[in-house]
């Protein structure tokens, strides 16, 4: 399973991605390849507050449906419209084109709390 | 592939002949107004009566149900149903009744609720029930406002639910529809809930547990008297969803455990039809302190009969018109008086040990992650089949070429790969034992040839569907597919 050195994960196999103070997030190809192929994705709006921990986005697959939770606390700045017409991307591109949304993160100290490349690749063993 | 009316419609065909007009004619502008009428005429199919007669039939006989096959479909207790209840629902005497009838002239009916109502009291250990609820789902929904109005009255402000990970999906679904926040636990390997983390978790915004016993991993909640009693010191209410009450049916009652509040579905404990033949109900029923709030109208029995009683201040109101899917109360009363407590009570052990035998047998085949014993049901889990490419999807796909309707799959999430089976107490160990030896034949045929498990089914009507493309791109319109 692909699991980048450079990215930050979620136990709740989010993935997070470091750009200058803003946070990109998606799910592992690890999640990508167990939840099956996504159908449908639900996205929040740009604005939207969104806390660490706490549910930003919806992924619904032929298996069932999953709360993608925020890896940082911040706003909302971009989502990945490309999702609403092409669920599928997260199964084909789950680090790139796949990606859901961008945070701009109002707490950088969160960054710390989110797992190593390394420790994620043991948690999926 | 049977065809569509629309495709085997021929212009000028039709079923039926109208009279010649005997009233005179209007003009039908005079009574609606232009913008509401259509310009076009509707696009209806034009067959002959014996072609329309032979396309429902031919497609009736495609019907799957309990009275053709077994129907092992875990958590949903696909009992058999019988017609003996149909044929009672459908006598004039409940059939015919109108529900603005007057109340003196409704007597009948309302003592047979209020006879299922106290029934389903004994068999729950609540104090009171509603019947009114229109399904489970709606069952829930409707003891969470009760949950909401308990507290309020209390003049607490608690905004949420704890539902383990394990629960049905309507669990955490009717808690957030009813304007609480759910906060979700993580249960152990056997579904059971993980008593510590409960005692964490609890705290002065927790109106209430939903909890499942036993759980969708087909384990009875051993800790359950220890829950209840730290759930009640917090001060917070336990919500039993009755999912699994076929499995402790006359063996064992939510309200001796402590549960506060909790809904049936006669549908599956009671026999009556599911969904698709429903319509549903979900009955709740509640203890002494949660009496005050539930809906009305309240049946009651009076010296003289039986009376709808409106007048109850701190009541959630009316969830749903008139009575409840009556013809559906009527046939779980039927069921409940003709089986008796002792009929209950071996409903319940007959279910349970219906489940073991064929868990014993199939364990053998695939790991069973909640142990070897279960309650009403238990489940498989298919990873070691996917590991070699053949999915729980795959093998409950060739359970339909075999003839079996296949069991739950992927529910509940906390089992990779699972696959959930409950055969119910109406099944017989011969029907058992060949269901066993066709799911071992298939995971023998998973392991010499793949393909022949993957390319499935190739009996039914129609192959392997495409279930992603049927999600992202769907056709809802005979008129938009590809002919």
């Amino acid at each position: 399973m692909n699991v980048p050195k450079e990215l930050r994960y979620m136990k709740s196999h989010e993935w997070a991605k470091q750009e200058g103070g803003k946070v990109r997030v998606g799910i592992s190809d690890h999640a990508q390849h167990e939840i099956t192929d996504v159908v449908h994705v639900e996205l929040p709006a740009v604005g939207k507050k969104v806390e660490q921990g706490q549910p930003c986005a919806v992924v619904e697959s032929v298996k069932s449906a999953f709360d993608i939770y925020a890896p940082v606390s911040g706003t909302v700045v971009e989502v990945n419209d490309a999702l609403s017409s092409s669920p599928e991307l997260v199964n084909q591109s789950p680090y790139e084109k796949g990606f859901f949304l961008v945070i701009e993160a109002s707490n950088q100290a969160e960054w710390e709390k989110l797992l190593p490349a390394q420790d994620y690749e043991k948690l999926i063993g | 592939m049977e065809k569509l009316l629309n495709e085997i419609s021929h212009e000028g065909l039709s079923g039926y002949s109208v009279p010649e007009i005997d009233v005179p004619h209007e003009n039908i502008e005079k009574y609606i107004h232009k913008e509401a009428l259509r310009s076009s005429e509707p696009e209806l199919p034009q067959v002959s009566e014996p072609e329309l007669r032979r396309h429902f039939t031919r497609l009736s006989h495609r019907n799957y149900s309990l009275t053709t096959h077994f129907y092992p479909l875990g958590s949903c207790t696909m009992k058999y149903n019988p017609p003996v209840n149909d044929k009672l629902s459908q006598l004039p005497g409940f059939a015919d009744l109108h529900p603005y009838q007057d109340e003196e002239s409704l007597q009948g009916l309302l003592e047979l609720l209020y006879g299922l109502e106290r029934s389903l009291c004994e068999i729950t250990g609540m104090d009171a029930f509603t019947l009114q609820p229109a399904a489970g789902a709606h069952g829930e929904f409707t003891g969470l406002l009760i949950i909401h109005a308990y507290f309020k009255a209390k003049g607490e402000a608690r905004t949420k639910i704890i539902v383990p990970d394990s629960a049905h999906g309507t669990n955490p679904a009717s808690a957030a529809l009813a304007g609480f926040e759910i906060i979700p636990v993580k249960s152990k390997a056997d579904g059971c809930l993980d008593l510590e983390l409960i005692e964490k978790t609890l705290n002065k915004d927790i109106a209430a547990i939903m909890l499942t016993v036993p759980n969708t991993l087909g384990v009875f909640e051993k800790e359950i008297l220890k829950i209840s009693e730290i759930a009640h010191k917090n001060g917070s209410l336990l919500y039993y969803d009755g999912a699994n009450l076929n499995a402790i049916l006359g063996n064992a009652r939510p309200g001796d455990f402590g549960f506060d509040i909790m809904h049936v579905n006669p549908h599956k404990t009671f026999s009556t039809p599911h969904g698709g033949g429903g319509p549903g109900s979900g009955p709740v029923g509640v203890k002494k302190h949660l009496e005050e709030f539930l809906p009305v109208p309240k049946i009651e029995k009076k010296e003289f009969g039986y009376k709808l009683h409106y007048n109850i201040p701190k009541s959630i109101g009316r969830v749903r018109s008139f009575f409840g899917n009556v013809p559906v109360l009527i046939k779980a009363y039927a069921y409940i008086l003709a089986l008796g407590a002792e009929g209950l009570r071996n409903v319940s052990e007959q279910a349970v040990l219906n489940a073991n035998y064929l868990l014993s047998i199939l364990k053998k085949e695939l790991p069973a992650p909640a142990g070897d014993r279960c309650m009403h049901e238990f489940v498989l889990s298919a990873k070691p089949c996917a590991e070699k490419g053949v999915r729980a999807l795959d093998i409950a796909k060739r359970l339909l070429d075999y003839g079996y309707y296949a069991p739950t799959i992927y529910f509940p999430l906390i089992v990779e790969e699972a696959m959930m089976v409950e055969p119910t107490e109406t099944e017989s160990k011969d029907e058992l034992d060949k269901f066993a030896s066709v799911f071992a034949k298939i995971l023998k045929e998973a392991a010499d040839n793949p393909a022949t498990v993957k390319n499935t089914p190739t009996t039914t009507p129609v192959s392997r569907l495409n279930e992603v493309e049927a999600a992202r791109k769907p056709i809802l319109k005979w008129a938009d597919a590809p002919k």
